[in-house]
């Protein structure tokens, strides 16, 4: 029971208390750029938490069975982004082959995922915080649903903003901009939640 | 030791992963059509959208997928549609090419009237903002160069009087410069069709007329409606509009144009045709008079020579 009670405190804090986009400033790039489409919002979502889970499994197994028993532990950085990059790749094949059209609206951003410091961020954080394997993959996990609850939530916002009337200068970007830091500091709210 | 492991472990992972990616990539490889790969190396590569695809990729793509037409490519014209037909195994039909025409004729250092100096940002879009831009006409070329901006191909370009001209040459009709017009002054036409309306004013014949720089706006006198011989010229809001489905290049309509609103380059070939045809039909009358001539001179002789042979 303590377990799960753990886990679910877990799952609240990297959803919504310390989410990643919004709270920890991590993955602004395709926050931003593959917001347009519900649609591609959804698949880049996807892709993430695929990424995101599967870079804290590896990762948290590379750590703790090869950098720690032989004491590299400061070739984390550079294994992890090997590891990542890899996966992403990989992820990239599958979307090309089972999915065009997802791969086709997800563009340069899939790639950009390789890059994107919100993987990198949960599987170093999934380290420091000294998580268990499984809490390490739930964390991936439940980091990769924050990050495409907001993604969802934007694209969202900026579906119904094409169509709302919008002074001239402030169409696209700056109402864009706007949204984000509203967004922010709605999550801000969420910082007094404590299980 | 450190460093030995380090190289070890990383070199390891690089090869695990770096063996599991070839696994995949083979397992999971997708089979493109080798054609969109080789009509996407025959088209041009501008991704200007002329075709109504973004970018050569795509339209290459819904060529063969889709079996779209092989003949929008604009910038590439004849040459790529017959190597596009000959991949794809069909007949060309070829499209006709169109280019760039702009409908005024102001604009320039000379030929525009001003309303005040415009000193604000260097575009057209930006110039039409400040009470309906610099130059008094409503309708006319502002005299900034959002066209020419727009051009990839480098065919709009500024004479010494500061007009933008149209290079024939290099204009492919990919209308970019048509939608950075802010004043729709630009269309594009046949390249066959030579005769235009060349002002874009629906103002009344005596305002247009005033505000005009350059003294050529379409009063809508209507004198080119009625010399149509193929009613190809309709009035549309104060403006002659040629329906260049039905124009044939006579350039009547700009004989009779009282302010030259109608540009006929062929103006002065034809002129001279007529001239050489005129000088032909001369000399040919010439020549029959004196054959005449001779001919009774020769009779003449003959007749003298007949009466002297007799006597």
């Amino acid at each position: 029971m303590e377990f799960v009670a753990k886990i679910f405190a877990m799952a609240i804090a990297a959803i919504f208390v310390q989410n990643f986009v919004l709270m920890r400033f991590l993955g602004l790039c395709p926050y931003i750029g593959v917001s347009k489409k519900l649609d591609s919002a959804l698949g880049m979502g996807m892709a993430v938490i695929f990424v995101m889970t599967m870079a804290s499994t590896f990762t948290w197994l590379i750590q703790t069975f090869l950098l720690v028993p032989l004491k590299i532990e400061f070739l984390q950085t550079i294994a992890f982004i090997l590891t990542i990059a890899s996966l992403v790749q990989l992820v990239e094949m599958i979307i090309q082959k089972t999915a065009p059209a997802l791969y086709k609206a997800l563009g340069v951003f899939l790639p950009l995922i390789t890059t994107n410091c919100a993987v990198l961020g949960v599987a170093i954080l999934n380290i420091n915080e000294k998580y268990s394997f499984i809490e390490a993959i739930l964390n991936g996990f439940f980091a990769g649903l924050g990050f495409t609850l907001v993604l969802l939530l934007m694209a969202g916002i900026r579906e119904r903003l094409d169509r709302a009337e919008l002074p001239s200068s402030m169409r696209g970007m700056p109402i864009a901009m706007i949204v984000a830091g509203c967004m922010a500091l709605a999550f801000l709210g969420f910082s007094g939640l404590k299980i | 030791m450190i460093i030995l492991y380090s190289i070890g472990i990383l070199g390891i992972l690089a090869l695990i992963y770096g063996l599991g990616l070839a696994f995949a990539s083979k397992k999971f490889h997708v089979e493109i059509d080798p054609k969109i790969e080789k009509i996407n190396e025959i088209l041009p590569g501008v991704n200007c959208g002329a075709c109504g695809h973004p970018g050569c990729l795509a339209y290459a793509e819904v060529i063969v997928g889709k079996n779209e037409e092989i003949n929008k490519c604009a910038p590439g014209g004849d040459e790529v549609i017959q190597k596009i037909a000959e991949i794809m195994g069909i007949e060309a039909s070829s499209a006709e090419k169109k280019i760039a025409v702009i409908h005024c004729q102001s604009g320039g250092f000379n030929n525009t009237f001003f309303r005040y100096k415009y000193h604000g940002i260097a575009t057209c879009k930006a110039a039409i903002l400040v009470s309906d831009g610099p130059n008094l006409c409503n309708f006319g070329c502002v005299y900034q160069h959002d066209c020419i901006e727009a051009c990839k191909f480098d065919a709009i370009h500024l004479d010494e009087n500061g007009m933008r001209i149209i290079d024939k040459e290099k204009c492919t009709g990919c209308g970019a410069c048509v939608t950075a017009c802010p004043r729709n002054l630009i269309e594009l036409v046949s390249i066959k069709k030579r005769v235009h309306v060349l002002c874009s004013s629906h103002d009344k014949g005596a305002v247009s007329r005033k505000v005009c720089g350059n003294e050529t706006a379409c009063i809508a006198c209507t004198l080119c409606v009625k010399k149509c011989p193929k009613e190809a010229i309709e009035m549309k809001d104060n403006l002659a509009v040629i329906i260049y489905d039905k124009c044939i290049n006579c350039g009547q309509c700009a004989d009779v144009c009282p302010t030259n609103a109608i540009f006929d380059p062929l103006k002065e070939v034809r002129a001279k045709k007529k001239a050489a045809a005129k000088a032909k039909a001369d000399a040919a009358k010439k020549e029959l008079e004196e054959k005449k001539e001779e001919e009774t001179e020769k009779e003449e002789t003959s007749k003298e020579n007949k009466e002297k042979n007799n006597s």
